[in-house]
């Protein structure tokens, strides 16, 4: 039957969510480091006992944590994050130069073949790399490197590499997006970046068709079918066909465009998942109903679910790392939100319960399917 | 002997009590401090200065004697009550609610 482990980062520690394959039933464990910011942890596909935890606070900076019973026990780890060669600038809020400086790893995303290899998202923008359990962080300058690199400049949340998709069929190819500089991909193992945002449109730059300066919230993909991408950038949900060299739109008749979160279910490549949040003035969800849309058609034609989700006086967000598909048949899909809640559907998002409600602002979520 | 008392989030990290003790070869400042605290405490590196400048960790304030020793020079004697373990040299976290 198999089981299912939520990872749930909030803004005061981790939670661990635990249930067998019919997901009715929920342990909740937790917090872990209590009181800490922790932003992303993700288990090895490999290893699925061997978690990765990014924790941070304005007060202590950085911590990266590993597990390899599970998260029954934690290990500190590496914390030193130092940028390539010269550091360089990006453009800062007013466009002016300014130093690239680390803050936080927004992302962690384990190797899909080595459990000792894992790669970091960080603010300012950057991946790093670790081959050694999360002890010692290089990163691949090439992608900070890139030409547009000193034009790059932050949204409201910070210069943040918050999304990292391994290519399951070719392990030279990695994708990354960044807020608000866009989507990139590497076809060399991360020696060399290309821009790939040829498509998007963003009215709220200069030049709405610009290589780059698009704020990409979210990109997924379905294993079977890595040159298939989606995105929620801050408008409009976007489609490619050719990994990520050209892009349309797909948002269809979803209610609002903007939002943060995608997600593809695990069985069906062409079966995704958004969030509408009403527009990025108001982070909320449009008439105070929080609803999952689904499109069985690869987009443009999208489903309200409701079944089991509040349709009223909902005013959280669900940010961007908040949701996350099982592996299960049926496929189970789970979000977080702001407000502490994290809901659960095991019927592809027919019907959702609440698996928890009062926990702290979520930040991220993350499902591993065990035996 | 030294003592160095951390905030409640680094003794958990560290997995100490409120007040560690310190044994600092040569001159005791914030620099020998901390040096050998990171030494017995790897953990802590870069939780309270950064890794490489060593510059002190803007959410947090270094307080002895009753002075407010935040903005001294790493290199700075620190007062002989800390160097004798009379007086503990405090890592204290910048105080935020609402």
């Amino acid at each position: 039957m198999g089981a299912v482990r939520v990872l749930v980062g909030t803004s005061k520690g981790a939670f661990i969510l635990t249930s067998d394959g019919k997901r009715q039933q929920w342990k909740v464990d937790g917090p872990h480091f209590g009181g800490w910011e922790i932003y992303h942890l993700k288990g090895s596909p490999v290893e699925p006992n061997r978690l990765y935890a990014s924790q941070a606070t304005d007060w202590f900076g950085q911590v990266i944590h590993r597990s390899d019973d599970g998260g029954k026990s934690w290990e500190t780890v590496g914390n030193e994050f130092v940028y390539e060669g010269e550091t360089g600038t990006h453009q800062w809020y007013d466009g002016s130069p300014h130093p690239w400086e680390f803050k936080r790893v927004w992302h962690l995303e384990p190797s899909l073949t080595d459990p000792d290899i894992v790669y970091a998202g960080v603010e300012d923008a950057a991946i790093f790399r670790s081959t050694d359990g999360g002890q010692t962080w290089r990163e691949l300058p090439g992608l900070r490197g890139h030409g547009t690199g000193p034009d790059w400049s932050p949204g409201a949340g910070g210069l943040c590499l918050h999304t990292i998709l391994l290519d399951p069929q070719n392990p030279d190819r990695i994708f990354v997006a960044i807020s608000a500089a866009g989507a990139f991909r590497t076809d060399d193992g991360g020696d060399t970046w290309l821009p790939i945002n040829q498509g998007l449109k963003s009215e709220y730059i200069p030049d709405p068709d610009s290589e780059i300066g698009h704020c990409v919230h979210r990109i997924a993909l379905h294993p079977s079918r890595p040159d298939v991408l989606f995105m929620q950038k801050h408008w409009d949900v976007m489609r490619s066909d050719d990994a990520g060299n050209n892009w349309h739109e797909i948002s269809g008749n979803l209610p609002s465009d903007f939002g943060f979160v995608v997600d593809v279910h695990a069985h069906e490549p062409e079966t995704i998942y958004v969030l509408p949040i009403k527009s990025d003035s108001e982070h909320y969800p449009p008439e105070g109903k929080l609803r999952v849309y689904r499109s069985r058609t690869g987009g443009n034609d999208w489903e309200a679910l409701t079944n089991g989700l509040p349709q009223s006086d909902v005013y959280h967000n669900v940010l961007r790392d908040a949701m996350a598909v099982d592996r299960l048949d049926p496929c189970g899909i789970y979000f977080g939100t702001t407000g502490g809640q994290v809901y659960g559907s095991a019927d592809g998002g027919d019907n959702w319960t609440a698996i928890v409600k009062d926990l702290p602002r979520v930040l991220s979520v993350e499902v591993q399917t065990l035996p | 002997m030294i003592r160095v008392t951390l905030p409640y989030h680094l003794r958990n990290l560290a997995h100490t009590g409120a007040e560690v003790a310190l044994e600092v070869e040569g001159p005791v400042t914030q620099r020998s401090l901390f040096d050998e605290l990171e030494s017995q405490y790897p953990v802590l590196r870069g939780t309270i200065r950064d890794h490489s400048t060593h510059q002190r960790r803007p959410f947090l304030r270094f307080f002895a004697c009753k002075e407010d020793l935040s903005h001294e020079a790493p290199d700075t004697l620190l007062p002989d009550e800390v160097a004798s373990g009379d007086e503990p040299f405090r890592v204290v976290g910048a105080i935020a609610g609402g």
